[in-house]
């Protein structure tokens, strides 16, 4: 059984703004009976001051689909298109009190209907086409490359597991995951590159091997090892080849689903900080 | 609120009797059966007889081809590895597209590890085509494993012309006959399947044990591998209260077996019949004949699951779907799409599977409060008109 929100129950037991609103002045389609959901939303716009006067929704699907649809539809009542179009997917969940992660591509569902609601109001079809650029990764869930970055960038997603939850793409035969995985290295490679234009690290002094090794060591004992302590967990330095680092995980951080977050985020930020931004640092598994 | 039980499938609950037996011997009688001691040594005799209530429920000859386990998916994995462990020289396993996870997972894994497997297709009513088996025989062939009723469907194969198919060309063969044991009659006296899994949880015993029925002369090897119990056919300290609890599970649903599947067969068909009748848009999945008596899996169109599912559950009533979002793998169930089912079908398909302890009043309850949950689901659905 999923945990949802005392929100999500309530907005599935009592849902708001369902129905269909007749001779709507936008429409927005998203999803299919195959993918599991679907989701039809109507607007009435006032065309003077471009606001939503009324939003209404019908969804086929689980209930997080149907309490993100009608979150939805409270959300916008009342904005002015120029307003709802920068609603995000993040908006939607954060409006119930949070969604299983499991469950967040309920939310994306939501943000697409109404961006497709947005562009029918200003003259597309109804249902969202696809654009010349993009092209399918996820033949499942017919999930393009385009809906994969976006969701990456927007939801700071790192594994191709998060982007399943987030999109679905991977989640039935699986044969797109190495894709996924290769957009998810080009996206963070680019954003890491632009992160080290941005700020110049001044180079530190050059250090003689001996150093390197004992300045890594007193890193760790001091930086690293206390924190992952404080949850039940330890790395211990193996050993030092040039810039590679290796590291073995200890206690509760061994076989830890997220080990790989805290090699990348604690163990070889903090290195790269205190010492050197070349290194890289890899685990060591039995 | 009282809860309305009807997912026997999925487990279901300790008979009273079960419960009272299991006591002793998780109080004052903790001795362990190898001990050299009274006090442990004298357990070993409720182990047995429980093992003799066993073998009687599916008509053993011997009871000592009864290996005691801890869940029907070790029985499963005990079966297939053990047979490939006898046959190291033989590479190809036969099964179907239907089976439970205990199964298909392990043959999944095993195509990684060099096996060659033969997935066998069923119809729209979910059957097999026996004359596919026939062909995908081979002199590579170390088993065949197929099921007996499937757990979402009730659908039966016919494992008594599989295991003779099976015996002329040499084969051993294993039925997954977990949701099928103590729920009808199965007779190893008169099917000769080599290997049979069986559950305690399926058939109110408690969770945590299981047992595998290997047929005398049939090659073993064991897969967990330790201590001398279970005739060195499966290491690990026995658990007593589970299995003792086990013999008397299967006691009652012998002595009870023919009168209950009438019974229950009829409050199936009541609350199927019923469903049929007052909502539209409705299928029954699976051979409507050819299945366990107290199984019915009928998809609602253009509704999800889940959202039936939680419904039902705030009435009380208790589940469970093949659809998408309940299977938490993002596709709906691998048995509804073997057969076909279109796909409005199967995302809004529910399982009801009942048990010797559901009463008419269950299904008259069920059926007055599922037409308006369906009615509700599709006034927000886009797809009803």
């Amino acid at each position: 059984m999923w945990d949802y929100s005392e929100k999500v129950k309530e907005f599935f037991k009592n849902p708001r703004n369902v129905g269909e609103i007749e001779n709507p002045d936008a429409v927005g389609e998203v999803g299919s009976i195959i993918c599991g959901d679907a989701l039809r939303l109507t607007l009435r716009i006032d065309k003077k001051t471009e606001k939503i006067i009324d939003a209404k929704f019908k969804t086929f699907g689980c209930a997080s689909a149907i309490a993100s649809s009608s979150a939805l539809t409270e959300i916008i009542k009342g904005m002015t298109i120029e307003a709802a179009s920068k609603v995000t997917n993040q908006d939607i969940a954060d409006y119930l009190g949070g969604l299983p992660e499991e469950k967040m591509h309920c939310s994306v569902m939501g943000m697409e209907a109404l961006e497709a609601a947005i562009a029918n109001y200003r003259g597309a079809p109804a249902k969202k086409e696809m654009i010349g650029q993009e092209k399918i990764v996820c033949k499942c869930f017919s999930v393009t490359d385009q809906k994969i970055i976006r969701a990456i960038k927007e939801n700071n997603l790192k594994t191709v597991d998060e982007v399943t939850h987030y999109t679905k793409a991977g989640g039935g035969c699986g044969k797109c995951k190495p894709e996924i995985e290769r957009l998810l290295n080009e996206f963070w490679e680019k954003e890491e590159t632009k992160i080290i234009q941005h700020k110049e690290v001044p180079r530190k002094k050059k250090l003689t091997n001996l150093e390197r090794i004992s300045l890594i060591k007193e890193t760790m004992e001091r930086e690293i090892r206390p924190q992952l302590k404080a949850d039940g967990g330890d790395v211990e330095l193996i050993d030092v080849d040039r810039n590679k680092v290796y590291v073995k995980f200890l206690g509760v951080c061994l076989g830890c689903p997220s080990a790989g977050v805290t090699l990348k985020e604690l163990v070889e930020a903090r290195l790269r900080e205190f010492i050197d931004s070349d290194i890289m640092v890899e685990e060591v598994k039995e | 609120m009282r809860t309305i039980y009807l997912d026997n499938n999925a487990t279901t609950s300790v008979a009273p009797q079960v419960y009272e037996a299991m006591k002793p011997f998780l109080t004052e009688e903790y001795g362990n059966p190898s001990s050299m001691h009274a006090f442990g040594g004298k357990i070993k005799k409720n182990i047995d007889s429980a093992r003799a209530s066993v073998a009687n429920l599916i008509g053993a000859n011997d009871v000592n081809e009864i290996i005691f386990t801890s869940c029907g998916t070790e029985s499963d994995n005990t079966a297939i590895i053990g047979t490939l462990r006898s046959y190291p020289d033989k590479k190809h396993i036969i099964t179907t597209k239907v089976e439970h996870p205990a199964v298909l997972s392990l043959c999944k894994y095993l195509e990684t590890q060099g096996y060659r497997l033969t997935y066998l297709d069923v119809n729209t009513d979910g059957l097999l085509d026996l004359n596919e088996l026939k062909s995908a025989i081979d002199y590579d062939t170390a088993i065949i494993s197929i099921m007996h009723a499937n757990n979402e469907t009730g659908v039966l194969f016919p494992i008594d012309e599989i295991a003779e198919i099976a015996r002329l060309r040499g084969v051993v063969f294993h039925t997954d006959a977990v949701q099928s044991t103590g729920k009808i009659n199965l007779d190893m006296k008169k099917i000769p399947v080599d290997l049979l899994s069986l559950s305690g949880h399926k058939l109110h015993a408690s969770k945590g044990v299981a047992a595998l029925y290997v047929r005398k002369g049939t090659r073993f090897s064991p897969f967990l591998i330790g201590g001398h119990q279970e005739q060195g056919r499966r290491g690990g300290t026995e658990n007593v209260a589970s299995i003792v609890g086990l013999g008397v599970a299967c006691e009652l649903a012998k002595k009870n077996m023919n009168e209950e599947i009438v019974r229950v067969k009829n409050l199936r068909d009541k609350l199927e019949g019923g469903i049929v009748e007052k909502i539209s848009n409705v299928r029954v999945n699976g051979h409507k004949e050819k299945r366990l008596p107290n199984t019915t899996n009928i998809g609602f169109e253009f509704i999800e699951g889940e959202s039936i599912l939680l419904k039902l559950d705030e009435k009380g009533i208790a589940a469970s779907s093949g659809s998408a979002c309940t299977s938490g793998s993002l596709m709906p169930s691998h048995v509804l799409r073997a057969m076909g089912i279109p796909f409005t079908f199967i995302q809004g398909s529910i399982r009801f599977s009942l048990s010797r302890y559901n009463r008419e009043e269950d299904i008259d309850y069920t059926l007055e409060h599922l037409p308006a949950i369906i009615k509700l689901l599709r006034s927000i659905s886009p797809y009803s008109k």
